[in-house]
């Protein structure tokens, strides 16, 4: 079964390519445009690995973050935050918050491809 | 005893003494002769009766002319010399002994003289050396203080305790505190002589940096300094400098502050630090989208065409936005970097000299200073104008050969006209429009700025062409010209000493509870006066002015002052208007006597009271003390007991006839101001008169008032 990937950002133009790059690679993906449909794709879509963006309307990428990580159903999930914040002190936070990656842009496509299937290979 | 009374003694004596040998002799021999013997010399004495009065009165002329001689000659000179001596010891150095009597008492005279003379010689040159000493000391200590006064940075300097010796017009400003009301209020009224610093910085952050230094002294630092920063009681952001001040054994006397206000550096590094992020963080998105559809391209050449369409469509979007998106922040930033460029006000000859020199330096270019206008002052950044010269002149030489070169500066309305001159051919309008695009040529020092940047940044224009005289050419450049200052703000050396500073306070002794002990004129005072609706404080009438002046070391500060009128909260009578002359026009506003009695308390906060007729002035501020939340505590003193300690026998003792018998100018009486400095004046005038009578401390002041009758009344 094809692993499920959950994108929310609200650049449309970067979802426009990632969505393609990983549908290409054989994923099945979703997109939410903010926090609060974010939160409820994951219970909803139940994605194996989330690309999160930080700044995001009505709920922060590190609010959606958080709320899963709280939520012990939800342990499984890989999360890559991604982000145009590309200061220490926030990477340093996503990943305490529980992230498993953190990927600043801008990115290298194939990198960011490798990060994804290297989480979902390495733990399924 | 007189010498006269003495010689007719010493006279009469002998005479008594000769005649009582003569006539004891005459008595013997007459017992001892025989009847016979008896007649016949009494006949013989009788006979020669004439020859023996004569005989003896020419002996005692004889005695008295020898005594007198002696006297002449060596008494009677003797007390003179004596008193032109005691003259020239004391009343006046210069006066000398005249020659009287014999000869040996002349030398000695003339040897005395001779002393004198030298001794003076020496007196009067050491009090030349001691004037001019402190003549220099004190022009020094006053262009110091001129100079410090001058200075954009603030500048305190206190002493161990934190006592403010020195502070300058800068740090007043500074420490001046904007609230409503207070139009008339001394500006930074919390900062001056002898005043404790605590009260406008906070005690712990000092203290701190005092230790900073303390430690880094310890680990060997020769210059140790410490910095912090404070809020001011204005709101401002304020960056301190501290610095030790050390005494000879090497021991932290005191210390200096500088303050510079950052709020401004900070708001503008503050949108700095906005833009910069702006310029980073958003155009990280964009360009991850960007990358992402390129990439997407580029790694899968098969896909269809819509979708490659997509992806172009993309690119464009995001690459079109971030160019608004950098225009409109590198439009921003310009802003805040144009205010760094500092254009500084400098003296046109100045300029050109500072050319010359780096020409001949730099470039080893002989240089002549052909014209200058004076007095002409110009507006520009003379380090850029400098480097852009050398870069023209560099060009000059590397193109055209040229080894000597002539500058003049004209005048021409608001613009002035900078000319560099040399024989040849002048440069086309192309190569100098090349010239203005390239990057200034600098040895060393590589410039990011080009000629026309450096034009345009002082709103200038530049071009070249065939100069005055045959076979010469000039490139020309304007400059606007700044207003002119005839006069130079020279530091004025006042001849009184400035008011601002006080370096003795650097030796007072500690504040405590020995101020009982101080002597009046190490007390730091403040003088009050009150002006009121009336004379009774139990039946509502309020006080509707308070004005304070300090006295610091024994001189009266006229710059730190208190002047604060008071909304009494009910009508003043047309009577005591025309005392004080405020209106309630003027009243309408200012602060009620709660708001302002906490003020002057903190005004007179550490310092001796001094009122004319203090009691009367006391008892207001009494009735209101628990009202506005403080307690006056400090000792009062009080010029009209005082006055009556010194002249007990004088009918007057107003303000008025205490400052006219003192000799004191009474200017702008009856305002509260005015009468706190006429009696500040008078109770400086007072002090060497109690000190006559054995008053000199305040202890000593205030049980010599509180023995004066009027002390007993009550008001």
């Amino acid at each position: 079964m094809a692993k499920r990937i959950l994108i929310v950002d609200d650049e449309r133009n970067i979802v426009t390519a990632l969505e393609f790059l990983l549908d290409l690679n054989g994923y099945e993906v979703k997109v939410a445009r903010d926090g609060e449909a974010a939160l409820i794709y994951v219970v909803a879509f139940k994605p194996d690995l989330i690309l999160l963006d930080v700044m995001l309307p009505l709920r922060s990428g590190f609010e959606v973050l958080q709320k899963i990580r709280e939520n012990v159903a939800l342990h499984a999930i890989k999360i890559i935050m991604l982000t145009a914040k590309g200061r220490e002190v926030e990477i340093g936070k996503g990943l305490a918050l529980g992230a498993d990656a953190y990927i600043t842009k801008p990115f290298s496509t194939k990198e960011l491809l490798a990060q994804v299937r290297q989480l979902l290979e390495n733990h399924p | 005893m007189n010498p006269t009374l003495k010689y007719s003694l010493i006279v009469a004596g002998l005479f008594l003494f000769v005649l009582g040998v003569l006539g004891a002799c005459l008595f013997d021999v007459w017992f001892n002769l025989v009847d016979r013997d008896r007649a016949a010399l009494a006949r013989i004495a009788y006979e020669n009766i004439n020859l023996l009065i004569f005989c003896a009165l020419v002996m005692l002329l004889g005695i008295a002319w020898v005594v007198h001689l002696f006297f002449k000659l060596y008494i009677w000179p003797a007390t003179l010399v004596n008193e032109d001596a005691k003259i020239m010891l004391t009343a006046n150095p210069s006066h000398r002994i005249e020659l009287y009597g014999a000869r040996e008492l002349r030398q000695v005279v003339r040897h005395m003289n001779t002393f004198a003379e030298r001794s003076q010689a020496l007196q009067q040159e050491m009090e030349a050396r001691i004037r001019t000493a402190n003549v220099d000391v004190e022009a020094e200590k006053n262009r110091l203080a001129a100079l410090m006064s001058d200075l954009t940075q603030s500048v305190l300097v206190c002493n161990g305790e934190g006592r403010i010796l020195l502070y300058n017009s800068s740090a007043r400003q500074l420490f001046a505190q904007p609230s409503p009301g207070q139009a008339s209020n001394s500006a930074g009224g919390l900062v001056g002589l002898g005043r404790s610093i605590f009260g406008v910085i906070d005690r712990n952050l000092i203290v701190h940096a005092l230790e900073t230094i303390d430690r880094r002294m310890e680990q060997g630092d020769v210059n140790p300094v410490a910095q912090f920063v404070a809020t001011m009681p204005g709101g401002q952001l304020v960056r301190a400098h501290v610095a030790p001040v050390r005494d000879q054994q090497n021991e932290n006397s005191g210390f200096i502050l500088t303050l510079e206000d950052i709020t401004r550096v900070v708001e503008r590094s503050n949108r700095r630090d906005v833009l910069l992020q702006s310029l980073t963080e958003g155009t990280r998105s964009t360009l991850a989208n960007i990358r992402a559809a390129v990439e997407t391209i580029l790694d899968y050449p098969d896909m269809d065409i819509e979708r490659r369409n997509q992806f172009t469509q993309i690119i464009q979007e995001e690459t079109v936005g971030l160019s608004t998106k950098l225009d409109h922040t590198l439009t921003e930033f310009a802003k805040d970097f144009k205010a760094g460029w500092m254009l500084e006000d400098i003296l046109g000859s100045d300029l050109l000299a500072a050319i010359q020199r780096s020409l001949e330096r730099k470039l080893h270019v002989s240089t002549c200073i052909t014209a200058v206008d004076e007095p002409l002052w110009l507006k520009v950044d003379s380090f850029s104008i400098v480097q852009a010269l050398i870069s023209i002149v560099r060009r000059l030489q590397t193109h055209r050969a040229i080894t000597d070169v002539a500058l003049s500066l004209h005048t021409a309305g608001n613009i002035a006209r900078l000319d560099v001159i040399w024989r040849g051919a002048p440069l086309g309008a192309e190569t100098l429009l090349a010239w203005e695009q390239q990057p200034l040529l600098v040895e060393g020092e590589g410039s990011p700025l080009t000629l026309h940047e450096v034009v345009e940044r002082h709103g200038g224009e530049i071009w070249g062409g065939a100069g005055p005289a045959d076979g010469t050419a000039y490139v020309r450049l304007l400059l606007p010209s700044a207003q002119p200052q005839l006069a130079w703000n020279e530091p004025v050396v006042a001849e009184s000493r400035p008011e601002y500073y006080d370096f003795d306070l650097f030796h007072q002794p500690d504040n405590g509870s020995e101020l009982d002990e101080r002597l009046l004129t190490e007390l730091t005072l403040t003088v009050f006066d009150t002006e009121t609706t009336g004379l009774n404080p139990s039946e509502g009438d309020e006080v509707i002015s308070i004005g304070a002046v300090r006295i610091v070391n024994g001189r009266l500060l006229r710059h730190e002052i208190f002047d604060q009128l008071i909304n009494p909260r009910r009508p003043v009578s047309e009577a005591s208007i025309r005392v004080h002359g405020i209106t309630p026009q003027m009243l309408r506003g200012q602060p009620t006597i709660d708001q302002a009695l906490p003020l002057f308390a903190q005004f007179a906060e550490d310092t001796v009271l001094v009122a004319h007729n203090a009691a009367f002035d006391m008892r207001f501020f009494q009735v209101k003390e628990a009202q506005a939340g403080i307690a006056l505590t400090q000792p009062v003193l009080d010029t009209l007991l005082l006055s009556l300690v010194v002249h007990p026998n004088q009918a007057e003792h107003s303000l008025d006839a205490i400052a006219r018998r003192l000799g004191v100018n009474v200017i702008g009486r009856h305002t509260a101001l005015g009468d706190a400095i006429v009696a500040g004046e008078v109770f400086l005038r007072l002090i060497p008169l109690l000190a006559a009578q054995g008053i000199c401390t305040l202890k000593d002041a205030r049980e010599a008032a509180q023995k004066t009758y009027y002390a007993r009344i009550k008001y």
